[in-house]
């Protein structure tokens, strides 16, 4: 009898089994402090976490797939009389095909949870140096205004590996700016400030679109990011600012603390 | 009350004979039949307009319009008129209506006039959706509303659109109360709760679901129309309101709705694997109290809709957590489901072959379901094709699926008469093939970058995945069309020229619709009010003992 309820508490214990290893891995994959980056970027992490949880629901599925698919080969009906014989669950075997179950669901969900919890933060988390430059949407063109007051419309021309937070406003409806190489998303309201940051660590352009519906030409509501070198983006301000007037102080070079 | 009008039994199997008889009817069925019909109707326009957009993305540039107003007219449409023409009234409407009451043992809902009364609500809510298309002033702001867009005169009739979605929400929630109350009163003698087959729980459930959440769309659509047309500001900006306000109440309300379809359509699919496998449902006690256990947690998941809305940090990632929480309830589902087949004896009627299919999509959706519900991988797919693809997945292809599975396996007692079964797997896997065309590469073109809700995508014309997506994606649609098509004709000719059914319970169930009423059940359901004895139960194939008739007609019933 003794020994009976032992077991019954050691069986409840390893209920918890599942959840001890997953969270335990999460929190080992994630540093407690990026503060530097040092080349880790938002996107690059984003698509590590990606890649975990298309693998994480792939393995998933298929495992759940692969057994239905035998059950459904496996128990054809064979004569015309012929019944299921599902057993007859004890008490204790319908409380543990719930528990179990729900103990290795809730696992897998921690254990995703931790990982976009640390790829949260380090979305949400705008580095010291970064550059600010002012977003403003409208039906439909994007406008950027950077520190050095270059106004632009539909494009953004940044330096390479020097982050940057877009302060944002919608002057109408409802925006979102959507950087594809970046992997973020973020709202432009009206009556409301949103931000996101971004670190451009490949040279080049990239595809900037609308992810909220904004009315007719919402499909054509779309822009780019260009990604200079160091050099190349000295001259490229050089060659705006002689045609601009000196900077009004629309946006600054923010600190970590300053943003909303 | 007597004759056509009356809900009293008159003994006579069958259906009405007269054009009043159907259309001042008060007979449960024949309303579930008006809500049948309602919803196959919406299904056509809205495929309609969903044809129409996926040709005109077949390639980049204009294919057959290049006009943005008219192809978001047919966006909104196709979004509106699924969920609140097709799915929910199919689900809630068709299925809730006809085979429900019967389920139960009960000679029709508690209340039959309320009843007529939602299914003409309905009616007239498709109607006015339907007046968009001609109407000069066409809504177009998508079946979501978010102001301030739909606060502009760009957006055209805003009034129309919360007409419209008020009067389908009365005819929901007359119609719950009425179900919930029937569940409560109108099960047969003998019935207990737990004696209940689970598309009556899932049914049941997604009602209390719509009572708790369809008022507070209602409002939300309401206060739109106050701000727009008598310039109060509940969400407009410029003068002190806020735009996160309708997207929360909006959404409180419609994540839920994905449950109120999700929950009856795997009722529907409960039923044909128990009876195709002619198996117990696995763990059934624990299956229903998982039914439950999505009140609750279906109430806690909206705020993902809004990760990117520029929410506070602590509320996405509080959100994010609950959100998961649906795995829970949801995988016990499916493991039921699955484990409905262990050791059964299972026979591939048309039927299961549609109900197969949804499965197997359903796992599909279900999984694509987690990524979204991560705020930070969120930030990434937010609003794109990854979304897109996860829900018509999980909504639109299972639930459509199921919903024709409902309708394939309830023919024979709506018609008397069988559909061709050769035809009815051969339209099952046409659809199941052209949806996983349509669908599945979507998915990878969302992953590229591609965004909902965009006419054309000349910005990813060099991107060889994107393009390469929408090109499969538009070809499979023409195999989905064909099979849909195809089905409505199945349906057609076995109404009318069907083989006639020779036994009133065609596939073997064990559930009061197929044992205790007539091929085609008359007013009132059964010949003389029906009870189950002691250990009757709707999943048990071994040694179930048979319903009873009461001698006395005219006693009304009661449940223990």
């Amino acid at each position: 009898m003794k020994f009976k309820s032992l077991m019954h508490k050691v069986m409840g214990a390893m209920l918890a089994l599942p959840l001890i290893p997953s969270l335990a891995h999460a929190f080992q994959a994630a540093p407690a402090h990026r503060a530097d980056y040092n080349g880790w970027t938002p996107h690059e992490h984003y698509d590590a976490v990606w890649h975990e949880t298309m693998l994480d629901i792939t393995v998933l599925g298929v495992v759940f797939a692969i057994v239905t698919f035998a059950f459904m080969i496996m128990y054809r009906r064979h004569g015309h009389g012929e019944r299921g014989k599902l057993p007859h669950l004890s008490g204790q075997a319908k409380i543990g095909w719930v528990v179990i179950p729900c103990m290795l669901f809730l696992g897998d969900d921690l254990f995703l949870y931790v990982k976009g919890f640390d790829l949260h933060n380090h979305f949400r988390n705008v580095p010291a140096d970064a550059t600010e430059v002012k977003l403003t949407g409208s039906m439909w063109n994007w406008n950027y205004v950077d520190v050095n007051g270059i106004d632009s419309d539909n494009e953004l021309v940044v330096k390479q590996g020097s982050p940057v937070v877009l302060r944002m406003v919608s002057d109408d409806v409802l925006h979102s700016h959507y950087m594809n190489r970046y992997r973020v998303t973020e709202d432009l309201m009206p009556g409301r400030i949103t931000w996101q940051w971004f670190m451009p660590d490949q040279l080049g352009e990239s595809v900037v679109t609308c992810r909220e519906y904004c009315g007719t030409m919402h499909s054509g509501m779309y822009g780019k990011i260009n990604v200079l070198s160091a050099e190349d983006y000295d001259a490229y301000v050089a060659e705006q600012t002689a045609s601009v007037p000196a900077v009004t102080g629309v946006a600054s070079a923010a600190t970590a603390a300053d943003k909303i | 009350m007597s004759g056509f009008m009356g809900h009293e039994p008159d003994g006579k199997p069958g259906q009405p004979k007269t054009v009043k008889e159907w259309v001042f009817t008060l007979d449960h069925k024949v309303i579930g039949v008006w809500y049948l019909i309602g919803a196959i109707a919406s299904f056509i326009v809205a495929g309609l307009a969903a044809s129409a957009m996926r040709i005109e993305l077949g390639s980049v540039g204009p294919d057959i319009t290049d006009n943005g107003d008219i192809y978001n007219l047919w966006l909104t449409m196709h979004g509106a008129v699924m969920i609140l023409g097709f799915q929910i009234p199919a689900l809630l409407g068709f299925v809730a209506n006809w085979a429900v009451p019967i389920m139960v043992g009960g000679k029709d809902m508690a209340f039959p006039r309320v009843n007529a009364m939602s299914v003409w609500l309905l009616w007239s809510g498709i109607l006015l959706a339907l007046m968009n298309l001609v109407i000069p002033d066409s809504y177009n702001g998508m079946w979501t509303g978010y102001p301030p867009y739909s606060l502009t005169d760009a957006v055209g009739n805003t009034a129309l659109y919360s007409s419209v979605v008020i009067i389908l929400g009365m005819s929901s929630v007359f119609g719950a109360v009425n179900l919930a109350c029937t569940v409560a009163f109108m099960r047969c003698k003998g019935m207990g709760w737990f004696q209940m087959p689970l598309t009556v729980w899932c049914v049941f459930t997604a009602n209390v679901i719509q009572l708790i959440f369809v008022p507070v769309l209602a409002a939300s659509v309401l206060l739109l129309s106050l701000d727009k047309y008598l310039g109060f500001g509940f969400y407009n900006p410029e003068v002190g309101g806020d735009v996160l306000l309708y997207q929360n109440l909006f959404w409180f309300y419609s994540h839920p709705a994905v449950y109120v379809i999700l929950l009856p359509f795997m009722g529907i699919l409960f039923e044909i694997f128990a009876t195709s496998a002619r198996n117990d449902v696995f763990n059934y006690k624990a299956t229903v109290w998982s039914v439950i256990a999505f009140i609750p947690v279906s109430s806690d998941v909206w705020v993902h809709h809004a990760y990117v809305a520029g929410l506070p940090d602590w509320l996405r990632l509080l959100q994010t957590f609950t959100t998961l929480l649906i795995s829970l309830p949801f995988g016990l589902l499916m493991l039921s489901l699955t484990g409905t087949m262990y050791r059964g004896a299972i026979r591939y009627t048309g039927p299961m072959w549609w109900a197969v299919a949804a499965f197997f999509m359903l796992i599909i959706g279900a999984l694509t379901g987690i990524p979204n519900a991560l705020s930070a991988v969120d930030y990434g797919i937010s609003d794109s094709y990854v979304i897109m693809s996860h829900f018509h997945y999980v909504m639109a292809v299972s639930g459509g699926m199921a919903i024709f599975a409902g309708v394939f396996y309830w023919f024979p007692k709506l018609t008397g008469r069988m559909c061709n079964e050769m035809m009815t797997k051969l339209t099952a896997a046409g659809f199941f093939i052209g949806m996983n065309l349509v669908m599945g590469p979507l998915y990878f073109a969302g992953i590229e970058g591609m965004p909902r809700r965009y006419m054309d995508y000349q910005m990813f014309a060099d991107n060889a995945t994107i393009t390469s997506a929408h090109h499969w994606s538009t070809i499979g649609l023409y195999i989905t069309f064909v099979s849909a098509l195809l089905m409505i004709v199945v349906w057609l000719h076995g109404a009318i020229a069907g083989e006639k059914a020779t036994s009133a319970n065609p596939w073997g169930s064990q559930s009061l619709e197929f044992t205790a009423t007539a091929i085609i059940p008359g007013q009132g359901n059964f010949p003389t009010p029906v009870s189950v004895p002691e250990g009757w139960h709707p999943y048990n194939y071994i040694d179930n003992p048979a319903p009873v008739f009461e001698p006395h007609p005219g006693h009304t019933g009661g449940h223990h």
